[in-house]
């Protein structure tokens, strides 16, 4: 081939697992007996597509396995044949197949042959006793054997057109050109049809031809010329010399078959090209492994036009804003000065508007990340005998692509713990005065410059107690420790925490909460758990709407001014000296409450000239990275502002305790402090000199 | 900055040559050149803003039209006497290229004074024996006689690309 | 050369035809589905129409259809794009008016030498 079509490939892949995903929707909503012919005619079509498009750009195996789909949902289409619960769940593996099938070929990995053959089988002992008429029909019609489909001298071919043919847009002098390509050409008009002129329609067709073809031509050539208009004519086709009377007229129908390329000796006997190396895995492992394989962190994104057509709009009227400027600099006296100021406020408001449309190029609606769930949920459920309702809300919320492709591990994380500890079985439920079916509820709304996820189940709840005593087992609390009902919920995501009793093949995987936090805190957001017992849990989730910029607290320690992520403050106060411990001469903590706080001068960890040194009235930021909190001395607050987050390795390289520098409105640099990064550092000094206070 | 903005002049209308132009610079009264192709721009001294536990001679960090380029102080890395900057000095941003073939990168150097641009033929920049300079001849492409006066042909790659900048630093 | 109007609601498919009669010369409009389609031949002549057959919104048979109506279109070939290699649904397509079919999977050298047989 000379057209390379690996370049369309991508395509493909692309759109044929977006049919897959509504294939996979369509049929978790579907129930057995009572679909409805429009959700049929998608699944149809989805099945129909991706044949095609493997058959085209050269993927065989998906284009064999696919077929036999199609042909089942043709005949559901066709009302052939029922929508039962077992097909429903064969057509689901289907899904899972043809992705798996997708993903090796991207990947170049091998596919677990056993699995799809396994559902291959099912598939075609589905279909059972349906003839496998494509097969047979590549089966030779029987007057073209023998001594008729070769002839040395030629053929005769009487063709009359019926009066409709031309309508089809059908040419005969196409087909006469052909003809003339294959050997000697000559034809007689017939005009003994043509009616007088006064009774002609110049759309009919009156004439007929008889046509004498020189050459050693196979008939079946002769027949593809005419395979588009064999309904729409007469077509008589005899051997020359032959007094052989055969007509051959409409029979000539069945040479289509051979034209056909050979999709269907596939279908009769797929080869699998690839044998499986992995062993067996469980369903939930294969099914996840296959859906991150093949929905790789995509660099290209769809976007809508009318993004792209409020984005030339916002360049337009900057463009109008900086040219009035720029006169307005040419030409400039003091008394100009209010046009200038109106100048500035405008060329504000366009910056910010193009910021925000640009921002909204990248956002995508959290239906991409949610749309895994139904599936999920309704697998799970299967799985643990429970039964649980998923429902979605707020899915056009539109957030960050790449944020989004990174929050899809920790809410599959929370969307299993709460299936896994949080609903209860349907008899548990049934005793409590529940009813059997859980909800599992994700929500998602924006507030504040920030995407809020919530996940909430109608379940358990929490577990208060069990809790504490674990967190107290694992010295995390002191034993007479009072904690409010937050903070005892907090301690689920301290590391290595887990308090099923038997790690649940599901999430208690040793992956625990730790890692969903701090995962999202890397985006520069929060998570945080309430619950009321025998009622129910809520993960509510943060997000910054982008990561190229975050919410600063400007702060000055000498002559610099440093950023700290709005996200990671805690609270800010001041330094009342008698709750500041010194430990062993050298580490310092602040009491705060029932916290320890390593205090941490920032001017010695940059290496600058504070205003001041001592700690009495001094300012101290409490901030939390990575589960620990500290207290960061500072000179003075500023203001709080968006800032851009600029990369400090571009140019030079990463900075431990920085996570970035911005660029301030005067132009000058200011650095981002990493708060997990300085916390981490005087942390384990901390751990040291907490220990011997608790002791004392 | 006349001076300084003749040179930028220069540079954007020089095309002609046979062999390299290179940019020389003076510091501490020795005459430098770097590969004319890899400056990007030459720019005012103006104020940086530090950055925590990295060696002397890096000063900092400034804004370049929203990018965040490294500044490296060349007479810090050489140990000379330090000097009051002023008007007169000049920062050379360069475009450093990495010799693992990775992207380049953008970094300035603070330098006393710019001094021309020179066409150097080919074949005149000799190989530098250890001749005493401070600067480490690992640093040094060759020495070449312009105009009567010896101009060290630094290395750009190799003096910017050294260990110091490339590992990433911690603050202890 | 030949002024074309491709529609089928596969991107990749599109993709390919268009890269493939564009390489060839050919001038192409594309449409995704069969109502696109229709609307965009509305105002505009082709000398060919090159259609999948199982779209939303409007399949190629009715587009074909359609088309025939309109005067612009009475005798320009239209060609449906159709895995279906039984006999009924070439023959809906002809009923409907269409010219005749490229039977898919196709190559682009298929495809090139088809179409000029129709368009010259």
């Amino acid at each position: 081939m000379s057209i390379d079509m690996e370049q369309f490939k991508v395509t493909f892949v692309e759109e044929s697992l977006e049919g897959l995903d509504i294939m996979e929707s369509v049929l978790l909503d579907m129930h057995p007996g009572t679909a409805d012919s429009e959700a049929i005619d998608n699944i149809f079509r989805a099945a129909h597509s991706i044949k095609g498009g493997a058959a085209t750009f050269g993927l065989a195996d998906i284009a064999s396995f696919t077929h036999v789909v199609e042909t089942l949902l043709d005949e559901v289409r066709n009302g052939d044949r029922d929508i039962t619960g077992e097909a429903i769940v064969l057509f689901l593996s289907s899904v899972d197949c043809v992705r798996e099938m997708l993903s090796a070929d991207q990947n170049g990995e091998a596919v677990d042959q056993e699995h799809i053959e396994q559902v291959k089988a099912g598939l075609d002992k589905m279909l059972n006793s349906e003839p496998e008429t494509e097969a047979v029909s590549a089966g030779h019609n029987d007057m073209l054997s023998g001594a008729l489909a070769h002839h040395e001298n030629g053929w005769q071919i009487i063709f009359k057109p019926f009066s409709g043919m031309l309508r089809t847009g059908n040419d005969v002098v196409r087909m006469f050109r052909e003809l003339a390509e294959l050997g000697e050409f000559t034809a007689v008009v017939n005009v003994e049809d043509l009616p007088p002129l006064s009774d002609m329609d110049p759309e009919d067709a009156y004439l007929s031809w008889n046509i004498t073809l020189n050459g050693k031509i196979d008939k079946a050539q002769i027949s593809e010329i005419f395979e588009w208009v064999e309904d729409d004519c007469e077509l008589t086709v005899r051997p020359l010399e032959d007094g052989n009377t055969e007509t051959v007229a409409t029979d000539v129908v069945d040479d289509v078959s051979e034209k056909d390329p050979p999709v269907d000796l596939q279908v009769v006997s797929p080869a699998p090209e690839r044998r499986a190396e992995e062993d067996r895995r469980q369903d939930n492992d294969r099914r996840q492994t296959t859906r991150k394989a093949s929905s790789p962190e995509a660099s290209s994104i769809r976007v809508g036009i009318d993004k792209i057509d409020d984005l030339i709009n916002m360049v337009g009227e900057l463009v109008i804003t900086q040219s009035m400027l720029s006169q307005l600099g040419e030409d400039f006296s003091m008394d100009r000065v209010e046009r200038l100021n109106d100048g500035l406020s405008e060329l504000e408001r366009n910056t910010r508007e193009l910021q925000e449309s640009v921002m909204r190029i990248r956002m995508l609606p959290i239906s991409f990340a949610f749309n895994r769930f139904p599936r999920m949920v309704h697998d799970l459920s299967a799985k643990l005998d429970k039964k649980i309702e998923l429902t979605m809300s707020g899915e056009q919320t539109e957030l960050d692509k790449t944020v989004m492709e990174k929050i899809g591990d920790p809410l599959v994380h929370l969307v299993r713990n709460s299936i896994d500890h949080g609903i209860e079985t349907p008899e548990v439920r049934k005793a409590a005065g529940k009813s059997e079916t859980g909800v599992v509820n994700l929500n998602a709304y924006h507030q504040g410059g920030n995407i809020v996820i919530e996940i909430n189940d109608d379940g358990a709840g929490l577990n208060y107690e069990k809790i504490l005593a674990k967190a107290i087992e694992r010295g995390l609390v002191g034993a007479n420790e009072d904690l409010p009902e937050e903070k005892v919920y907090e301690l689920l995501f301290e590391p290595g925490f887990s308090t099923a009793d038997v790690v649940s093949d599901v999430s208690g995987r040793g992956v625990g909460m730790d890692v969903v936090k701090r995962n999202i805190m890397a985006l520069g957001g929060s998570v945080d758990v309430k619950s009321v017992p025998g009622e129910g849990s809520t993960f509510t989730i943060r997000l910054p709407l982008t990561l190229a910029i975050l919410d600063g607290q400007l702060v000055r320690v000498g002559d610099n001014t440093y950023i700290i992520p709005l996200v990671s403050i805690v609270e800010s106060l001041l330094v009342d000296e008698k709750n500041v411990n010194e430990i062993a001469g050298k580490a310092e903590v602040y009491q705060l409450r029932s916290d320890y706080l390593p205090i941490i001068r920032l001017y010695e960890v940059f290496d600058i000239e504070p205003d001041r040194r001592s700690l009495d009235n001094g300012l101290l930021v409490v901030v939390e990275g990575d589960n620990k909190k500290g207290g960061l001395l500072v000179d003075e607050l500023l203001g709080q502002q968006q800032v851009v987050i600029k990369s400090l390795e571009t140019n030079f390289r990463r900075v431990e305790g920085l996570s970035g520098a911005t660029i301030l409105g005067d132009g000058t640099v200011a650095l981002i402090v990493d708060v997990a990064g300085v916390v981490r550092l005087s942390r384990d000094d901390v751990r040291r000199s907490n220990e011997q206070i608790v002791a004392a | 900055m006349d001076a300084a903005q003749n040179i930028a002049h220069e540079i954007q209308h020089d095309l002609e040559s046979d062999g390299d132009q290179f940019l020389t610079f003076i510091l501490a009264g020795e005459e430098y050149g770097v590969d004319i192709l890899r400056v990007q721009e030459i720019k005012g001294w103006d104020s940086v803003t530090p950055i925590p536990n990295t060696p002397e001679y890096i000063r900092g960090v400034i804004n370049l039209r929203g990018t965040i380029v490294p500044i490296i102080d060349l007479r810090r890395r050489f140990q000379l006497e330090a000097v009051e900057y002023g008007p007169m000095t000049v920062v050379i941003v360069l475009r450093v290229e990495n010799p693992d073939g990775g992207k380049s990168r953008v970094m300035g150097l603070v330098v006393d004074a710019v001094s021309d641009v020179y066409n150097v033929p080919e074949g005149a920049i000799k190989a530098a024996p250890d001749f005493g300079s401070v600067v480490d001849v690992n640093f040094v492409k060759g020495l070449a006689t312009l105009e009567d006066v010896m101009v060290i042909m630094l290395d750009i790659d190799r003096l910017l690309n050294a260990d110091e900048l490339s590992i990433v630093a911690k603050i202890t | 050369m030949a002024n074309i109007l491709a529609v089928d609601d596969s991107a990749s498919m599109r993709q390919m035809v268009v890269f493939t009669l564009k390489g060839a010369g050919h001038q192409v409009t594309e449409a995704v589905d069969g109502q696109a389609a229709f609307d965009v031949a509305k105002s505009q002549k082709f000398d060919l129409v090159l259609t999948d057959v199982n779209m939303p919104r409007m399949d190629g048979i009715t587009l074909a259809k359609e088309l025939r109506n309109l005067p612009n279109f009475k005798f320009t070939p239209i060609l449906m794009l159709t895995t279906e290699a039984g006999l009924n649904k070439k023959q809906e397509g002809k009923a409907a008016g269409a010219t005749g079919w490229i039977v898919k999977p196709f190559n682009p050298e298929q495809l090139l030498a088809t179409i000029k047989k129709v368009v010259g």
